[in-house]
């Protein structure tokens, strides 16, 4: 049985009729067509799929649909303003904290809500151009701390 | 994930008599372990049964003698608890090495104890705090001290029609650590976890990882190495376990003397 799910977005209120059973990673990228949010190992552990749930930084693959009610959504595609990168985002272009790109949006999104970043894996190289890059943007006033 | 009924009660009534309804349920707490072990399929579930809209099974609370923490207090909740950290650091320091930021927004005290893992990292340091787990079921509610809480690997002392509704502890402070050995700075699991206590000049000490359910053992290092019944896994051997019990109980016992 499907159920409604009235959640907000990256700032726009959206209503869908999703079935329980599925994740809020699952309705983000399927029926929004959020595809910055990344399904990587799908049990919690690589971060790829991290959006912020009311400002606060979870795994969107182990959170289940009908857990996002009420609740304010942002993914990375919302992080942007007016067309102008978010400060995270613009120091994880100037540091060059990017390979292949496919744990970035987690990345960044873990990097605006938490103290320190212990659950997010890149596979392509190491992690001090992103420790670097977080950094950069504390200094600038962009803080870690969203 | 297979398609499941879902329910959301409001009360905890109402989620006992859900529970207890035919067919198999589940109950969701933070959901950091139900949905990995429903996507992987070693659960059958016919229906589901979120918690997290019951709020009085949230948050910590002083009353009297004890401190009640709601079996859906998050890990983060637990971490920067204020009441935790001015009495018992060994409880907060194993909430803060636990897992991710990510999965400690989401995961519950109550999901970490309830799911009986050997390794569960709450367990040491509230098995030397001699903290009684709340139950509820259509008989009503009852207390279990939570050294006959665990009945082995995830298994507990809960009867299938009962929730654990939270975790009372006494409200003396203790000094002591917890101490969990990974083979990884972050997102790990425990070879061997030790947690030890001073509860008003008691010294009290008990072991994560190193047998079929967390275990408090007396308070020497020889006796907890000798005690413990670790086994070979993907993680270590059973040998090594027992000389990381040896070597940790030690250090664990030496930092809470001094």
């Amino acid at each position: 049985m499907k159920r409604r799910l009235n959640m907000t977005v990256n700032g726009h209120a959206v209503a869908l009729e999703v079935a329980p059973h599925r994740t809020l990673l699952e309705v983000l990228r399927e029926d929004l067509g959020l595809t910055g949010v990344r399904e990587g190992c799908s049990t919690g552990d690589c971060g790829a799929c991290t959006v912020l749930l009311n400002g606060k930084a979870v795994v969107s693959c182990l959170t289940l649909a009908p857990d996002a009610e009420g609740a304010s959504v942002t993914t990375i595609e919302g992080l942007a303003k007016d067309g102008k990168l978010d400060a995270m985002q613009e120091a994880f272009i100037a540091k060059g904290a990017i390979q292949c790109g496919f744990c970035t949006p987690g990345m960044i999104l873990a990097a605006k809500s938490a103290d320190v970043l212990e659950g997010n894996l890149c596979r392509c190289t190491g992690y001090a151009k992103i420790q670097e890059a977080i950094r950069h943007a504390g200094s600038r006033g962009g803080s870690p701390h969203a | 994930m297979r398609p499941f009924e879902y329910e959301e009660p409001r009360s905890i009534e109402e989620a006992v008599s859900l529970l207890g309804a035919p067919g198999k349920n589940r109950l969701l707490a933070g959901g950091t372990d139900l949905l990995v072990r429903l996507k992987r399929r070693e659960w059958p579930v016919d229906r589901v049964i979120n918690l997290k809209r019951i709020e009085t099974l949230r948050g910590i609370e002083e009353r009297g003698d004890w401190v009640t923490v709601g079996a859906l207090t998050t890990i983060e909740e637990l971490e920067r608890s204020e009441v935790v950290a001015k009495r018992w650091p060994l409880l907060r320091e194993a909430a803060m090495e636990m897992a991710s930021p990510q999965v400690r927004a989401m995961a519950t005290a109550g999901g970490n104890l309830c799911n009986a893992s050997p390794a569960a990292d709450l367990a040491p340091p509230l098995l030397c705090l001699d903290a009684q787990m709340i139950a509820v079921g259509p008989r009503g509610e009852r207390t279990i001290a939570i050294r006959s809480f665990f009945a082995g690997p995830g298994r507990t002392a809960l009867a299938p029609d009962e929730i654990l509704t939270g975790i009372r502890i006494p409200s003396a402070p203790a000094r002591g650590c917890f101490i969990k050995f990974c083979t990884r700075r972050a997102m790990d699991l425990a070879v061997v976890s030790v947690a030890c206590a001073v509860v008003s000049k008691e010294t009290r000490l008990a072991l994560g990882a190193v047998a079929p359910t967390p275990i408090r053992v007396a308070a020497s290092a020889e006796e907890a190495a000798m005690r413990c019944a670790p086994i070979d896994d993907v993680r270590a051997t059973a040998e090594y376990r027992r000389e990381l019990v040896r070597v940790l109980a030690g250090r664990a016992l030496a930092k809470a003397a001094s």
